[in-house]
């Protein structure tokens, strides 16, 4: 789950990680109030949307008095931000942070992670800070410093020093620098996040260390034992159907074409999407029914696929397994009658109890296209729409 | 010979007494596998179909039992526990079928299993079936057929396509491994490969892969140098949008990282036969034979 900056800051106040003074705002009218209470000569504005890359695409803006800062406020709330990061359609900003200003140094970055060919935590850091990490590593692959963290001893002083030193961090910020990166450590394990990357990390004027950003990924499998983060999700951020469909813990991902499909299995529903691109078409979601759906699932599945309006056919690929063909074709048909469906159904049905399966189908009276394996089946809806 | 599972494989179930784990125990002993004793904690004593024993921990289970392979049904927030419980018993085979355990507790866990003498398949995998002698796993039994192709994959019903098309073929499978589709796991392609490499009733490998991390790209390099059997390999999500998780934890594009062509690509230049379409594994592998 991704959280807002902001959020993100409150983790790090929570573990001792340093953070500018912040206050959030939702209207403009608390704009100047905030920059006052702050007090610093220039504050700075931040769209709060959960999308890296804001600064570029207008949403991070310094202000010199607190009517600039109303004034900003009110640009960047309401605005649609468009980043690299948010695709074509952007996103809609509906919080701000106000931020003290301060004078920065040096901006560095800094990074923790699962890495996977270890197995481990690894933290990445690096002097190119205020620069996207992926721009830093194919252009400059040795400016990147990567340490892998054992588990048992995590970060003690003398890793987090190495760090520090390897990132030119030296005196009065040096001594700063290690019970951050110690602290960001806990941070990282206690809170189960599986990303969190600061960019930039900044080294003030006067020595100070601090996180000016905070992007941060918790992991989902552990939102259940994490009930204060898990107020963290901001349901604006989603796609309405994301949401729909995680009620019914159906796994939906919304995407841009016209052929919507339901398959039960992560791999085979990507591998679904793949045979339709491959047949010509283009397929409008992702949606793993999982491997114990029951008939109610199967339903809430099926309007979830139709209220999105650019579907021209649905496509079901089944391969039954724990998962009985007949209760699919079930839940098929019983979904078809109740949301009185009007656009092409193409079935492809196989593994357990298929015959009876079928046979349902049938039976409904209703005209389903039966596919005969996934390429036959993809074709068949990529016909079916022109 | 088959690799990981057959006639001498043992089971023991923990979480035996859960409504999933008492179906699907069932089933694999329904298939043939010798089911020999379950493990939930509290309810040692008990006997569940009809004459299962379960005990109250791992060990006391093999202790009784000699079970030498474990299968664990336990909710995700327990099941890293289940899995270092069995590895501290000395259980030689953990296979972890439970799905949406936290990536840190499996970061503690591979720690600990790395230098046990324990091997882990999974989580959140299908399991292990050799065809004909021993199941362990939610996979359908029906589907597959004693032969000479081995399987691995980090999916389970696209596992199961590529099973139904080959034994359409007449094409039967020495072992088909789910190692699962988490960011760690306890064995990965290239632990596999190995099996199967030197299992001499395999004859071709097929190999399915999904987006996110670069383990299909370390094996592609490690078959070019180390397997002299041909390899079928397809990744899933080819069109799958960056940075957003596809059902499984672990298939996700991040930082331009684990995207379908990048792995097809290194995969095709060691050698492997990469089909684009999911539909031909089974006629591509039936070519090699």
């Amino acid at each position: 789950m991704n959280i807002h900056e902001y959020q993100g800051k409150e983790l790090f106040r929570k573990y001792n990680v340093p953070v500018p003074n912040g206050i959030l705002i939702h209207d403009k009218s608390e704009a100047v109030r905030a920059a006052e209470e702050i007090g610093t000569p220039v504050v700075v504005v931040k769209a709060q949307i959960h999308a890296g890359g804001r600064g570029k695409g207008g949403g991070v803006k310094l202000a010199k008095s607190p009517q600039e800062a109303e004034q900003h406020a009110g640009d960047i709330l309401g605005m649609t931000l468009v980043t690299h990061q948010t695709g074509p359609k952007g996103r809609r900003v509906r919080k701000v942070l106000i931020e003290e200003g301060m004078e920065i140094a040096r901006e560095l970055y800094i990074s923790l992670l699962i890495d996977r060919q270890t197995s481990r935590v690894m933290i990445m850091a690096s002097e190119a800070g205020g620069m996207e990490i992926e721009e830093v590593a194919a252009e400059t692959p040795e400016k990147i410093i990567t340490e892998v963290i054992n588990p048992v001893v995590g970060v003690k002083p003398y890793l987090a020093r190495k760090i520090a030193f390897a990132l030119n961090i030296k005196g009065e910020a040096l001594k700063k620098a290690v019970p951050f990166i110690m602290n960001l450590y806990q941070c990282f394990v206690k809170e189960d996040l599986s990303m969190l990357e600061i960019n930039p990390l900044v080294i003030t004027g006067d020595d100070g260390v601090l996180a000016l950003d905070a992007k941060i990924d918790i992991d989902d499998n552990a939102l259940a034992r994490h009930k204060d983060t898990q107020e963290f999700r901001d349901l604006d951020e989603e796609d309405p159907n994301e949401i729909e469909a995680s009620k019914h813990n159906l796994n939906y991902i919304q995407l841009d074409g016209n052929i919507g499909c339901m398959v039960n299995g992560a791999g085979l529903a990507m591998a679904t999407m793949d045979i339709i691109k491959h047949s010509g078409g283009e397929p409008a979601n992702f949606l793993d029914v999982g491997g114990g759906a029951n008939e109610e699932q199967i339903e809430n599945a099926f309007r979830i696929l139709v209220s999105d309006k650019k579907v021209k056919a649905i496509l079901i690929n089944i391969f039954g397994g724990i998962l009985r063909c007949d209760i699919l074709a079930a839940g098929v048909v019983a979904a078809t009658k109740t949301i009185n469906l009007q656009i092409p159904v193409v079935i492809r049905m196989e593994g357990t109890n298929m015959a009876e399966g079928h046979q349902i189908l049938k039976d409904s009276g209703l005209n389903f296209i039966i596919g005969q394996g996934m390429k036959d089946a993809a074709k068949k809806a990529v016909q079916a729409i022109q | 010979m088959s690799i990981l599972v057959d006639e001498k494989t043992r089971l023991l179930v923990q979480g035996i007494t859960g409504r999933e784990g008492l179906f699907h125990a069932g089933q694999c002993r329904e298939y043939g596998t010798h089911l020999v004793a379950g493990v939930t904690p509290g309810k040692g004593g008990q006997t569940v179909m009809d004459d299962v024993p379960v005990f109250n921990t791992v060990k006391q289970a093999v202790d009784k039992t000699q079970a030498n392979a474990t299968m664990i049904f336990v909710p995700p927030a327990f099941a890293a526990d289940a899995i270092l419980e069995a590895a501290d018993a000395g259980v030689p085979l953990i296979i972890c079928i439970s799905e949406g355990i936290p990536v840190y507790d499996m970061v503690e866990v591979y720690d600990y299993i790395k230098d046990s003498g324990s091997r882990l398949i999974g989580p959140n995998c299908p399991g292990i079936i050799s065809p004909g002698k021993c199941k362990i796993g939610i996979m359908p039994a029906h589907i597959h057929k004693k032969g000479n192709v081995g399987i691995i994959s980090r999916s389970g019903t696209l596992t199961y396509e590529a099973v139904g098309q080959l034994t359409a073929l007449g094409i039967g499978q020495s072992t088909c491994v789910g190692i699962g589709g988490d960011p760690i796991i306890g064995t990965r392609y290239i632990d596999t490969l190995k099996l199967f490499q030197r299992d001499r009733t395999t004859k071709a490998i097929c190999l399915i892969g999904e987006i996110g991390g670069t383990a299909e790209e370390e094996a592609a390099y490690f078959i070019k140098k180390n397997i002299t059997k041909p390899v079928v390999g397809f990744i899933a999500g080819q069109t799958a949008p960056p940075g957003r998780r596809m059902g499984h934890a672990g298939a996700i594009i991040s930082g331009g990282q684990g995207t379908a062509e990048s792995k097809m690509k290194v995969m095709k230049k060691c050698g492997i036969k990469v089909v684009k379409s999911p539909a031909d594994l089974g006629k591509t592998i039936a070519r090699c034979l």
